[in-house]
């Protein structure tokens, strides 16, 4: 029943609607979509929720390769979805998939990618509900793009926002930065540089849920650094907030490798993307005992109280070195470019 | 006005002369070593990188000396450290 | 890391600020220039300008290439990536840097290819790998970065790779101290050498500037210990009234430089008799370009640019920063017409820039008097 497209390439026709279509969305898409896939191909998914309140949030994911080292855009489309709900305090209920699929590209680079896909929604515990397919022409798209929109239930008790973060709060980040941005420039192969080293891509939900049941009060602020890192996510809530985020530099958990390519490119960590990890405001009070319970998890070992919300200066986010200098921690003005000088 | 960082060089390249590969903070990057023929390297030795070229060798000798005269310098008794300080299997090491 | 962490030790850092703090006589002013941006850039990083007592004054010199190129020669190189074929490269460094007539990541916007590369070795390797086209390197830089073009172009020509060239914007750093220096000078009490470029041309190189110009010079490494120890030095200099060249940066730096590079330079290039710098006007023997022999692989001749700008000494608010004579915090257009976002000068764009240290690390300081 699963017969595969007979061109080993994506012809337009794959995208026209017709019966390629048909054959791609039910040969292919759904069966290598696995038992995450709990749709029925109508125009729209009816889901049926219960009480609560829900979050909703969308994300278009555009990656040069495809595959890198520690995962794929399959993956990352699943994990920086759910992630998004996670940072709104929400499980993940439902998601809906959207291929973007340039003409020419391997059936089995899109079947590696519905594979990951598939998995990865398995191992969030997500089921996806729906979808759809467009194939563009040859030289209009890097591939494949995704885009995916999911569906959470805040859990109860739950209040997140700059509103909610006071001075005094500590920052908590949840592992070592930069995994995920320093992979990708590497697997493009421009910088002609190696290292082990895998994206940190996956759903930080088994992370976060613990640190909200425990004490649902004393977490104020929630936000993964993707794009931009860990300086653009804080910048913003210090602009948000109208207060200081004072960060212990020598407290940030960095991977060496993350570590010497940044030294090498001239590139600062704070800048690079994450894909696997998340930062959180919480309570004074309450910060040694969410720290100790979010290293009881696993994938949670790395995690470290980073930084402090201060009065001032307003809006700004500052680094304190051991010895006592202070910086400032700037928004990256576009994508982290190597340097020379 | 010239960033330049030390790395270790772990082999030669026995196809291409004067090209070697050479380990920065846990990251691989093929470098030029043709600046530093009439010195000679080899594997083990550390060097200065700029734009995938060695500038030149790190002393050992030199880096020893000055930390002595660092750590004599801060009047505090603080012992003098190795210049390798700072390196070791820490996977998560902090910057 | 070896050989870098070690020099960020905070009890050994906080020995030598109150060694510092010890050493400085209150009753005056010690007006020290980092030659270099990337100095400028790791005494912000670093976060140690306050750490140190307010009256010594830190001024940033011209050692930024990216800050120091005149925008008509981005505007040729830019116009160098219109041509059919040409695939443009250059330093990560140069790609946000505005020309007058946008940046190389505007021209990549509108469909040039332009790439942002780590080595002009890399240059060289997408040539070869893309033999129907022509592959322009924008090379930038002091003698630390030429001898790394002069072996590229070398292995271009023993490769036989005809489809790469080099813009070539190289220049030197002794006539900028020159230019610098002369009267009326900027002042200056002490200076702290460059480090990696005096791995190349040797400490020796500065001999000049104690000898003629009566100030000591101490060549400095980059990480926080380099940088305090150069700091340090030249203060118990200053205090004795005492010129002279001390190479502070030996594990690294040797007396006479590199050998092998400085004849690498010197068998690909020759010196231009004028060069223009942004800021400092025109300066004799200031830069370099590519001998006769390696004509076929100078791009100025595959795509002969026209003459760019009459030399005039800019008097723009840049200069005077990059001349010592202004802090980046008291030009009018600072972080107001003139922001990372929005830069009018390379100076806002390289992460050397002294107003984009600034601007990153220090603003909303109140502006310097």
């Amino acid at each position: 029943m699963s017969r595969l497209p007979r061109s080993p390439i994506i012809e337009m026709a794959d995208g026209a609607g017709g019966k390629a279509s048909r054959r791609l969305v039910e040969g292919t898409i759904v069966p290598l979509l696995g038992d995450a896939w709990k749709g029925t191909l109508a125009d729209s998914a009816v889901l049926d929720i219960g009480p609560g309140r829900l979050a909703m949030t969308t994300d278009a994911f555009v990656v040069r390769p495809l595959r890198f080292p520690g995962g794929s855009i399959g993956e990352l489309a699943v994990n920086g979805t759910v992630n998004d709900l996670a940072m709104a305090g929400a499980g993940p209920v439902a998601l809906v998939a959207a291929l973007v699929i340039e003409e020419g590209t391997a059936v089995e680079t899109v079947e590696a990618e519905l594979r990951a896909l598939g998995e990865a929604a398995g191992r969030a515990g997500v089921p996806v509900v729906g979808g759809d397919t467009k194939v563009v022409e040859h030289g209009k798209g890097d591939g494949l793009y995704v885009s995916t929109t999911g569906l959470g239930r805040v859990l109860e008790g739950v209040a997140l926002g700059p509103d909610r973060v006071r001075e005094g709060d500590r920052v908590l980040l949840s592992g070592p930065i930069g995994d995920h941005g320093i992979t990708i420039l590497l697997a493009r192969g421009e910088v002609d540089l190696e290292a082990d080293l895998r994206s940190d891509s996956r759903p930080v939900w088994p992370l976060v849920r613990p640190l909200l049941e425990e004490d649902p009060g004393a977490v104020r602020w929630l936000r993964d650094p993707t794009r931009g890192g860990v300086a653009s996510a804080l910048n913003e809530l210090a602009r948000d907030r109208g207060l200081a985020v004072v960060l212990e530099e020598a407290a940030i958990p960095v991977r060496e490798p993350v570590r010497g390519a940044c030294e090498l490119l001239g590139l600062d960590p704070l800048h690079v993307a994450n894909e696997g990890q998340f930062l959180a405001v919480v309570a004074p009070g309450a910060a040694d005992r969410l720290l100790d319970r979010l290293r009881s998890i696993p994938g949670g070992e790395g995690a470290a109280i980073v930084g402090t919300l201060r009065e001032g200066p307003a809006r700004a986010v500052l680094a304190e070195t051991p010895y006592g200098g202070t910086r400032i921690v700037d928004l990256l003005e576009g994508d982290p470019l190597p340097r020379i000088c | 006005m010239c960033l330049a960082i030390p790395g270790r060089i772990v082999s030669l390249d026995p196809d291409e002369p004067g090209e070697a590969t050479a380990e920065i903070g846990g990251v691989r990057r093929r470098v030029n070593v043709d600046l530093l023929r009439e010195e000679g390297v080899g594997p083990g030795d550390w060097i200065l990188v700029h734009v995938g070229f060695a500038l030149s060798k790190v002393g050992e000798e030199e880096a020893r000396e000055q930390l002595r005269l660092l750590a004599m310098l801060g009047e505090d008794g603080v012992p003098e450290p190795d210049p390798g300080g700072g390196e070791g299997g820490d996977p998560d090491a902090t910057y | 890391m070896r050989h870098i962490d070690v020099y960020r030790n905070s009890d050994l850092i906080a020995g030598l600020l109150g060694r510092i703090r010890r050493q400085v006589d209150p009753a005056r002013t010690y007006r020290i220039m980092e030659v270099c941006g990337g100095h400028t850039h790791a005494f912000h990083r670093f976060g140690l300008p306050d750490l140190l007592p307010s009256n010594v004054e830190l001024i940033h010199g011209p050692g930024c290439p990216v800050c120091v190129l005149p925008r008509g020669r981005i505007d040729q190189g830019l116009a160098m990536a219109e041509e059919p074929g040409v695939i443009l490269t250059a330093f990560g460094d140069m790609m946000r840097v505005p020309g007058t007539l946008g940046s190389p990541l505007r021209a990549r916007a509108s469909g040039r290819d332009v790439r942002a590369v780590y080595s002009p070795i890399d240059a060289l390797r997408l040539a070869e790998a893309n033999p129907d086209r022509r592959v322009v390197f924008f090379a930038i830089g002091f003698e630390t970065t030429a001898p790394a073009t002069a072996l590229t172009v070398l292995l271009a020509r023993r490769k036989r790779v005809e489809n790469v060239s080099v813009f070539c914007n190289h220049v030197r750093i002794v006539p900028a101290l020159e230019a610098l220096l002369a009267p009326p000078g900027a002042g200056l009490d002490g200076m702290i050498g460059p480090g990696h470029v005096s791995t190349v041309i040797g400490s020796l190189a500065y001999e000049f500037i104690p000898r003629d110009h009566g100030i000591p010079v101490v060549v400095s490494g980059f990480e926080p210990l380099d940088l305090l120890q150069a700091v340090l030095l030249l203060i118990e200099r200053i205090n004795e009234g005492r010129a002279d060249l001390v190479n502070a940066y030996r594990r690294a730096v040797p007396d006479g430089g590199n050998a092998a590079a400085l004849a690498a330079m010197d068998r690909v290039f020759e010196e231009r008799d004028s060069f223009e710098w942004r800021g400092l006007g025109r300066i004799p023997w200031s830069a370099l370009r590519l001998r006769e022999e390696f004509a076929d692989l100078d791009a100025e001749r595959w795509f002969p640019p026209p003459d760019a700008g009459d030399g005039a000494p800019d008097d723009s608010p840049c200069g005077r920063v990059l001349r010592g004579l202004m802090r980046p915090t008291s030009c009018p257009l600072f972080g107001g017409e003139c922001s990372p976002e929005h830069p009018i000068g390379a100076l806002m764009v390289s992460s050397e820039g002294a107003c984009a240290a600034y601007h990153a690390y220090r603003r909303g300081e109140p502006a310097a008097t």
